[in-house]
């Protein structure tokens, strides 16, 4: 065999298993979709449809009448763009401080917000943290929901790899034109690191949409909670019967993440590398 | 005032990670100690007998060993599968921009979401995935509801949920090695499965690694909403791990002393994480 043959051969093969591969993991979601459109006969017909007989948009009216949907879409956009608002805030400014300023104390305190990436706290000191919301009257409240979420060691070390490339000199010269240190973190770095804060934005997005444990034990009424537990509820309204409903219950919670990904798939893949590798 | 400067733009993030992470870290440990009576209006100092009876507890050391089970079979499937996906999906051939897209799709669904689609393929009725299973190896399983295939359940969703992430880093990487190192290798005769193997793969040893403990941190914590949706630590407390476990005894059953002494367990197996991460970074896993 010469090797152009055999490099078309593993060519060949190569492409078969990824159609094979993406097939499957794309299968979920399809299925979903065809799924939420199909009429409470499709849903039991055996063996399971593919194709919905008709398109049956019902499922999608009804989960909003078993499910205060439309409500919990509302707290789950509200608590997600106020943390990803609150972590870019914060991660900027201490960004910022690392990055540009030499100061007493910068290791320590450097090391001691490095800790905090492997003490999740939403997760494994979510007992104590909910002692603390009952302390400060914030059970069942959106503060409860997004304050404690509003500064991460990650957005931090991920603004201050990004200001460390930009040049210092400009720094100087702004210096020289009279500007002090906010002015010019407002007019020029902030301008620079366009690109790194959309990144940082949908990332963050992302996470705070999909959070399910803490929004769990820390929302009491049902129109408290997020679209994530919203699902749940579906799940337990219809106990696992309808599933036309409960999936066209699921197309709602992931839409929104999905679209974004879809549509900003470059951006979203670069920004998470970025800021995933760690110096 | 170009002093104090830094110190000022640092309050936002301390004040938040002080008082969200570090005092909650804090009182953990103190409340671990005590005992709260049923009405939680006393509180005795019991010191180490909430971890001592945690360790003579069954059911904890069972969601231990489960824990273990899980984490161990969930990251090594997605670590192996990961590299060899990112592996052809680096070999430019046509159409690689359109199977990204739908093998990095899983990325953006959160875990929740994830354990209700695998609940709904995996269903006896309704279920695609489960008559696929029925036609080909001629079983039918109640997925969600029996040993040992409430586990299984939870590895599909786990390893589908978390290779998304993994294939990002690995490509990344991938495309990272130099191709001079590639093409020697093709000129030495190398074979694929030896290049892959024996060069490539040693050469992202360093992202292996950082995925390896990511992943164990997801699967530690983040299958809380996959569990609680998939199974509820059922049947019978077969699927319960660690932090569904903490969840139960905090929330459910009001045990707080143990359920702080559960958030140390867990607390002190991260450090012990981080740790070895660090050590293993500092001298370079990696090829440079």
């Amino acid at each position: 065999m010469t090797r152009s043959t055999k490099k078309l051969l593993n060519t060949i093969l190569i492409e078969i298993v990824l159609i094979t591969i993406s097939f499957i993991f794309i299968m979920p979601i399809i299925l979903a979709i065809t799924m939420s459109l199909q009429p409470p006969e499709g849903v039991f017909s055996f063996p399971p449809k593919f194709f919905p007989s008709s398109f049956h948009w019902k499922n999608y009216v009804d989960a909003f009448n078993t499910v205060p949907f439309g409500r919990l879409i509302l707290n789950s956009l509200l608590i997600a763009t106020m943390i990803t608002a609150g972590k870019i805030f914060t991660g900027t400014l201490a960004g910022y401080a690392f990055a540009n300023f030499k100061f007493r104390g910068r290791n320590f305190a450097f090391s001691f917000l490095f800790a905090t990436l492997f003490l999740p706290a939403e997760t494994i000191m979510i007992l104590p943290l909910f002692n603390l919301m009952n302390k400060f009257g914030w059970v069942n409240t959106y503060w409860a929901m997004t304050i404690p979420f509003m500064a991460s060691a990650t957005n931090t070390f991920l603004f201050r790899q990004h200001f460390m490339t930009i040049p210092s000199s400009l720094e100087d010269s702004a210096r020289i034109d009279g500007a002090g240190p906010m002015t010019y973190f407002v007019k020029i770095l902030l301008p620079l690191s366009k690109a790194i804060i959309g990144g940082a934005t949908i990332i963050n997005f992302v996470y705070a949409w999909n959070m399910y444990l803490w929004p769990l034990i820390i929302t009491m009424e049902d129109n408290m909670k997020t679209v994530q537990i919203g699902v749940r509820m579906l799940i337990s309204a219809e106990s696992a019967n309808n599933w036309g409903i409960i999936m066209a219950g699921t197309m709602i919670a992931v839409l929104p993440t999905l679209l974004l990904f879809f549509t900003l798939q470059d951006l979203f893949v670069r920004s998470l590398v970025r800021s995933g590798i760690k110096e | 005032m170009r002093r104090i400067y830094p110190y000022l733009l640092l309050i936002p993030t301390f004040v938040i990670i002080v008082l969200f992470i570090y005092y909650p870290a804090g009182s953990a440990l103190r409340l671990s100690l005590f005992k709260t009576s049923p009405f939680g209006n006393k509180t005795i100092y019991v010191g180490l007998r909430n971890f001592q009876q945690l360790m003579e507890d069954p059911d904890y050391l069972y969601a231990v060993r489960f824990t273990l089970i899980y984490v161990a079979v969930s990251v090594s499937i997605t670590i192996f599968l990961a590299f060899i996906i990112a592996y052809m999906l680096t070999r430019g051939v046509p159409g690689t921009r359109l199977y990204r897209t739908f093998l990095f799709a899983p990325y953006a669904v959160s875990p929740a979401i994830a354990g209700t689609l695998w609940t709904f393929l995996l269903n006896p009725v309704v279920g695609h995935v489960n008559y696929f299973f029925m036609q080909v190896f001629g079983i039918q399983v109640h997925w969600l509801t029996s040993k040992p295939y409430a586990f299984y359940a939870l590895i599909f969703a786990t390893v589908w949920k978390m290779l998304p992430f993994d294939m990002i880093f690995y490509i990344a990487s991938i495309q990272d090695v130099s191709l001079d190192i590639i093409e020697a290798s093709t000129l030495d005769g190398a074979s694929t499965m030896t290049r892959v193997w024996r060069i490539i793969f040693p050469l992202v040893s360093p992202i292996t690694f950082y995925l390896v403990i990511m992943n164990m941190v997801t699967t530690m914590f983040s299958s809380f909403a996959i569990v609680d949706v998939m199974t509820s630590g059922g049947p019978g407390g077969y699927t319960t791990n660690m932090i569904y476990k903490l969840y139960l005894d905090a929330f459910t059953f009001q045990k707080r002393g143990p359920a702080a002494a559960e958030s140390m367990i867990m607390f002190a197996i991260m450090l012990v994480v981080t740790i070895i991460y660090f050590r293993f970074a500092e001298r370079k896993v990696h090829y440079q």
